[in-house]
């Protein structure tokens, strides 16, 4: 018997272990209830809430500005990506369009935190794994991508760039140069990830076959992001809706077909060099002119439903705002990438050993406090 | 059992590709890109638009550009600032609103820069300061305009 007088060892002898709230592998707050045969899992039961601040409850008192700051807060590691989907979602309510500089600018700095966020994922993914050193060696190069933040935007990780009507202020002078030598950087560093981590044969055995979603199921769950295109199911909100002039890049939807752990690891690495793509692409072509259309001072949305739904580094980011007029939401919903990828992990792990449970949460990548929000 | 061999030696040669990248780094110490914050702090500079966090810049007459509008206090999201203004008689006879004391809660601010977009005439900006930890959470509840101090000539 445990403190709340439930059994740890159930009628059929299966063994009740918690795994979190403040397990680091479990990259935050997340609390799973696990039912163990043996070694083998029976049933996962994830337990949410530990992290939730109410941000949907708390943007209803805020004006069509000040919300924004807050979703930063929910997937920490996409905040610019987040700020920009609500951006867009009172741009498409105000029936505005950013001009043209300003969104070129918000496409790099998405592109840019979908690579930091890659990176530290990589990372950890490396670490959940036991190997410590790529660890260290993500963090390198994700420091380069979060001094770019920095001296443009204010900040490393919180940055509330994107306003409705554009970005906050204009790039710093710097800018330009510093992301072509960051990419450069980046670029050549590829070839050591595949070295240290892909190719090592311990890796391999702990992630091939592992944590296998079929395509069926990873649509009836709602997955979206790399979790769902490891599954072979087509999903890229930059390319099926596109928005801020994604449709004028060039860039593939990558799509494996393994469904396991390592098809989702093949999809983020892959999905890393088309971001650093994208940004070469664009980083000389910003245009001249206004890095912000001109607003009223009390933005008011007119009555109705506004959705916007962006592409996150983790999946589809939706920002669904009902508006009665007045100069605060009547209600915003998020619908988190994270919230229904979690949902698909028992499917996935359900009978396969307890040590492969860290290898599948690490290649879901879940960030809590944007299932909690 | 010749499977078995070329398991083996794919294992082993996965390995030591790894470890002669780690090898690497171990004897190039100058790869190393780490900062020493602590034993830095002399050289440390921050970059110009850090959000550390709102000062009210003055000069050298003790004057600020602040006319009390509350602008920012309407854009803050989280009540970070209080503005108590007061009623000032003029050398002309005329009654004019200005600030009393600019109460900014560092302990509230989550340095989303709206009030500094917000600010019409310029008066409040963001520092570079970044070392704010205290003992005592009232210490960190700030009054941005110095004792004395007036409104700049010219400012509305």
């Amino acid at each position: 018997m445990n403190l709340l007088g439930e059994d740890i060892v159930t009628e059929e002898g299966e063994f009740v272990i918690n795994i979190g709230p403040q397990h680091p592998s479990t990259h935050g707050v997340l609390h799973l209830k696990v039912w163990l045969d043996g070694e083998m899992i029976k049933k996962i039961q994830p337990h949410l809430g530990y992290i939730h601040r109410s941000i949907e409850k708390m943007s209803e008192s805020l004006s069509y500005r000040n919300f924004i700051y807050a979703t930063s807060r929910m997937d920490y590691l996409s905040a610019h990506i987040n700020n920009q989907a609500c951006a867009l979602c009172v741009e498409k309510g105000l029936q505005i369009e950013a001009p043209p500089r300003a969104q070129i600018i918000r496409v790099i700095m998405a592109e840019l935190t979908r690579l930091a966020s890659h990176q530290l994922w990589w990372g950890c993914t490396g670490l959940d794994l036991g190997a410590v050193t790529p660890f260290f060696y993500a963090f390198r190069e994700r420091e380069f991508i979060m001094e770019i933040m920095e001296e443009t935007c204010g900040a490393r990780l919180t940055m509330n760039y994107s306003v409705p009507g554009g970005v906050m202020y204009d790039i710093h002078p710097n800018f330009q140069t510093r992301v072509k030598d960051v990419l450069k950087q980046i670029r050549s560093k590829f070839n050591e990830y595949d070295d240290i981590l892909t190719g090592n044969v311990i890796f391999e055995q702990r992630t091939k076959g592992v944590g296998y979603l079929s395509p069926e199921d990873a649509i009836s769950f709602g997955c979206t992001g790399a979790t769902a295109r490891g599954s072979g199911v087509s999903c890229d909100v930059r390319k099926w809706f596109p928005y801020d002039g994604y449709e004028k890049v060039q860039f593939k939807e990558i799509l494996e077909t393994g469904g396991d752990c390592y098809a989702r690891y093949m999809v983020r690495m892959a999905e890393m060099k088309q971001s650093v793509y994208i940004i070469e692409q664009l980083i000389d072509n910003i245009p001249q002119g206004d890095f912000q259309a001109k607003t009223k001072m009390v933005l008011k949305l007119p009555k109705g439903e506004f959705y916007q739904r962006v592409e996150t580094a983790r999946g589809e980011l939706g920002v669904y705002i009902v508006s009665d007029g007045a100069a605060s939401p009547y209600r915003i919903k998020y619908r988190s990438p994270n919230f229904c990828n979690l949902s698909a992990l028992e499917t996935m792990a359900v009978g396969s050993k307890i040590g492969d449970l860290v290898a599948i949460m690490s290649t879901i990548d879940l960030v809590i406090p944007d299932v909690d929000r | 059992m010749k499977e078995y061999f070329v398991t083996i030696y794919k294992g082993v040669r996965s390995l030591l590709k790894g470890m002669k990248l780690t090898g690497y780094y171990f004897t190039h110490p100058r790869e190393i890109k780490t900062e020493e914050y602590p034993d830095n702090r002399a050289t440390l500079k921050m970059f110009d638009r850090f959000k550390g966090e709102v000062v009210m810049p003055h000069d050298e007459k003790n004057e600020h550009r602040c006319t009390g509008c509350q602008a920012c206090e309407i854009a803050c999201p989280n009540g970070t600032i209080k503005i108590i203004t007061k009623q000032e008689i003029q050398p002309d006879g005329k009654k004019k609103k200005a600030i009393d004391t600019f109460v900014y809660h560092l302990e509230l601010c989550t340095m989303c820069n709206l009030c500094v977009v917000a600010c019409p005439s310029d008066a409040i900006v963001m520092a570079q300061t970044f070392e704010h930890s205290v003992y005592d959470k009232k210490q960190l509840k700030k009054v941005l305009n110095k004792p004395g101090s007036k409104i700049m000539e010219g400012v509305e």
